[in-house]
């Protein structure tokens, strides 16, 4: 036996075991052959050449079982149970850079699932790991290390302040500055999942600059950054009042205007929420962005778009309307009335409509004006049909109800009012009925319209109990009229004439 | 004595006589008494029955007196009271007006400014306009950039495209695929082809570049630009500087002050300042002093009266309760408030 011989051995075995490690991460790329690996053992036969002596085979290795744990939460657990975790945690300090870009692929596989997972890689120390593959040169581990962190902080408070704990947050803002588009946008990532959770963490985030950073990517022509940028401002600006501040001062407004005709829609998506998240906090925030024009920029975006990518944008209206009335009239001159009239037709799901029925009960509760605005775009119609479909969610028809009970309260626009009273149930028909009694005792040629629309008439049908607020509101619109006008517009009349005919003797 | 024998004679008719009368008393006696204590019991009722309504004759009037007595007291109470109501009903009015009128003024002025409100509406209106309008531009320009651009990649593309089937280009004696016999024009790919280079001799073309950016030296003499003539000999003589020959020819005019001022100056200072001054005023009707002085002149009375019929002069207007030395020996009702 020479030497050559014995060293070919190795070189077979090292070359099957390249080729193996191999075809099976290119195996797992397809869901289909899953199960069929998963069967045969794949799990224990990887394990141990994630300690092989050949680095190629380590990554190969990590490769195949990130792809495997990626698929489904069953295979993430069973890395968990096969213990590969401390591996993979110890092997990030020490190996390359193509080794820890795997690990961390591996790590944030596991992550991904569910909370228990997700802790079970914190368990193992794989944070300040990570946190310290944040600090490679290397945008590739970077960027690894940096979704990882933000899958592991996505699921809850006590995640994400696991994550801040091992001090991220720096790196990530620091990620933030680097050149690599790719980098920044999972860095911006994490930094909005771990912001989501509570007004500490957000502060945390904010406490280590992150606003500015983000504030300059806003004009970055690339479309999947700037979705997480939103989506990391609105986050922060979404727990208080002071956060929601600070992100104005970072002078984003009108500047975000712009981004809200961007081609890609989760780009507008997230430029509406993060108007939502910003106005929803005071009056006076709301003022800052209405007198941005921002309030026109978001009616011509819903306009533009369809679905769920309104909701923010409906939502956020409903917001600046709620605060005063002054900034609901400047909705109303913004023209979002008819806007969201079409929102209200055109939209097929419930929440949808529940948020654009709310918006309008916000919208018209303010003053007569208001209501005016509102029903002149013949909107209380469409909510009596939501509230009285019985294919609504209880949701839609609490809120349609709410919105059509605060709008009537208000609304003294006669002409929209008349044709609720032929359709409206008795609880919604009682605010009606209110209304016109208000208005009727003042207005001469409204009466005369009334009696004319068959309004008056109607108004004697209504079975109202005595003692009843409907039968006040009745009797209070009877009292504007002669009694013979009543009495002739009462059910029954004409068989009483025609007894009086019966009974009458001539002379 | 005949009358003793008279009387001894009828002894006993006398006798029958005197017990018939006797009986007869003695029946009527109880009914008699009777009759006696009823004229003595009605006699005295009546003395009584007048004695008692003599009293409460009495009664009634002592009672007249005191109730008149009481209920005026209380009228003038009830009086008190009700001018009292009316009064302060009249200054709650008052005080009703007075604060209507003022929080009016207060709201307009502070909380709910209605032309404030529509001036800031119709600035609203207006912003909203110029930002719609304005993303309406950034929209048409990122899309026509996008378009574009998405043009460009095609472009190069086909270009792409024609450099790698450059071999189908038809020669002077064989057409190519593209330019069949059959069609009235050649096909769109065999324009291009002939308007691009073929992919190889690209390449060569690069390769030899590369290996002429290696050398450093430019074998292409054409693209650089001629030198500008070297100058002639340096002028002889004493001259100035260029500069200062230069700074002297063009040095502009400086006018005395006389010439340089307008001959009308004067009146146009004036012009100018009354035109100040017309501009800075508030009011279309200037103030002019003593206009309002027709106002307090005083009313002058004739000669051949002596009477003053002009108003007292201010503070001397005053309240009853001031003049007190007026008021001797009458109570001084102060302030019912």
């Amino acid at each position: 036996m020479t030497q050559r011989q014995v060293l070919q051995v190795f070189e077979q075995y090292q070359k099957s075991r390249t080729q193996f490690v191999q075809s099976i991460a290119e195996l797992a790329t397809r869901p289909q052959n899953i199960e069929t690996l998963q069967n045969a053992g794949v799990m224990s036969l990887l394990r141990p050449l994630l300690l092989d002596v050949v680095p190629t085979i380590q990554q190969t290795a990590a490769l195949a079982l990130g792809r495997l744990a990626n698929y489904n939460d069953d295979l993430a657990e069973a890395v968990v149970k096969g213990d590969i975790l401390p591996q993979l945690v110890y092997s990030l300090a020490e190996q390359n850079r193509f080794y820890k870009k795997a690990a961390a692929f591996v790590l944030r596989a596991v992550a991904k699932h569910s909370p228990e997972l997700a802790q079970a890689v914190v368990d193992c120390g794989a944070l300040d790991a990570l946190v310290i593959s944040l600090e490679e040169f290397d945008p590739g581990v970077k960027e690894a290390a940096a979704w990882a962190l933000g899958y592991i902080a996505r699921h809850n408070g006590e995640l994400s302040q696991a994550v801040v704990d091992a001090g991220a947050v720096p790196l990530l803002v620091l990620c933030v500055q680097e050149p690599e588009v790719a980098l920044k946008r999972i860095a911006a990532s994490s930094l909005s999942d771990i912001s989501k959770h509570s007004p500490e963490l957000a502060q945390t985030v904010v406490d280590a600059g992150a606003i500015a950073h983000l504030a300059q990517m806003i004009l970055n022509p690339d479309a999947k950054l700037k979705r997480q940028v939103f989506s990391a401002l609105s986050q922060i600006a979404k727990h208080s009042v002071d956060l929601a501040e600070m992100v104005v001062e970072a002078e984003i407004f009108p500047a975000v205007l712009g981004c809200l005709k961007d081609p890609d829609e989760y780009v507008r998506k997230n430029v509406a929420t993060l108007m939502r998240e910003i106005t929803k906090h005071t009056p006076e925030l709301s003022q800052l962005i209405v007198n941005a024009g921002g309030v026109a920029a978001v009616i011509d975006y819903i306009g533009d778009c369809q679905g769920h990518v309104r909701l923010p944008g409906i939502m956020m209206l409903g917001y600046v309307a709620a605060h005063s009335e002054n900034l609901a009239m400047a909705v109303i001159v913004s023209k979002g009335v008819p806007q969201l009239a079409i929102c209200l037709v055109e939209e097929q799901e419930e929440h949808i409509k529940s948020a654009t029925a709310w918006a309008f009960g916000q919208i018209g509760r303010h003053t007569p004006e208001h209501a005016r605005a509102v029903a002149v775009a013949n909107v209380l119609p469409k909510l009596l049909v939501l509230y009285m479909d019985t294919d609504s969610s209880e949701d839609l028809q609490v809120k349609a109800k709410k919105a059509l009970k605060s709008i009537l309260q208000k609304c003294t626009y006669l002409p929209a009012l008349e044709p609720m009273l032929h359709e409206a149930p008795s609880n919604v028909l009682k605010h009606v009925v209110c209304q016109f009694s208000k208005v009727l005792p003042h207005d001469s040629k409204a009466r005369r319209l009334f009696v004319t629309s068959g309004g008056l008439k109607k108004v004697q049908e209504i079975k109202a109990d005595p003692g009843s607020a409907l039968r006040e509101y009745v009797s209070a619109i009877n009292n504007c009229y002669p009694e013979e006008i009543v009495r002739y517009y009462s059910p029954g009349y004409s068989e009483t004439l025609l007894e009086r005919v019966d009974k009458y003797q001539p002379v | 004595m005949a009358n003793l024998l008279r009387l001894q004679n009828n002894i006993g008719q006398v006798k029958e006589d005197f017990f018939r009368t006797n009986r007869i008393s003695e029946d009527y006696r109880y009914d008699e008494t009777f009759a006696a204590v009823q004229i003595q019991s009605w006699f005295r009722g009546c003395q009584l029955r007048d004695f008692l309504r003599h009293l409460h004759r009495n009664a009634t009037i002592i009672q007249k007196i005191w109730r008149g007595y009481r209920a005026r007291a209380c009228f003038r109470q009830t009086l008190k009271t009700a001018y009292f109501m009316m009064k302060m009903n009249f200054f709650n009015e008052m005080a009703v007006r007075i604060q209507r009128r003022w929080r009016g003024f207060y709201v307009r002025k502070y909380v709910h400014n209605y032309h404030a409100r529509r001036h800031y509406l119709e600035g609203l209106a207006r912003k909203n306009e110029q930002v719609r309008r304005d993303l309406e531009e950034f929209g048409e320009i990122q899309r026509r950039v996008r378009e574009h651009s998405e043009m460009e990649r095609k472009e190069r593309e086909r270009c792409d495209l024609a450099q790698k089937m450059h071999h189908l280009l038809s020669t002077q004696q064989r057409p190519g695929v593209f330019n069949s016999p059959f069609r009235v024009r050649p096909h769109e790919m065999e324009l291009r082809m002939r308007s691009v280079e073929p992919a190889l001799i690209k390449a060569a073309l690069q390769k030899r570049k590369s290996l002429q950016g290696l050398l450093g030296t430019n074998l292409d003499l054409h693209t650089t630009q001629p030198l500008p003539p070297i100058p002639s000999r340096k002028p002889q003589g004493p001259f100035c500087e260029a500069m200062e020959v230069q700074k002297q020819r063009h040095r502009p005019l400086e006018p005395s002050l006389r010439v340089a001022t307008s001959i009308t100056a004067l009146a146009e200072a004036r012009e100018d300042l009354r035109g100040q001054e017309r501009a800075g005023r508030n009011s279309a009707r200037p103030f002019q002093p003593f206009s309002n002085a027709h106002k307090s002149r005083k009313y002058e009375g004739m000669i051949h009266t002596c009477t003053l019929y002009d108003q007292v002069a201010y503070g001397s207007k005053h309240f009853r309760e001031e003049n007190l030395e007026k008021l001797q020996g009458k109570a001084v009702k102060t302030g019912a408030l």
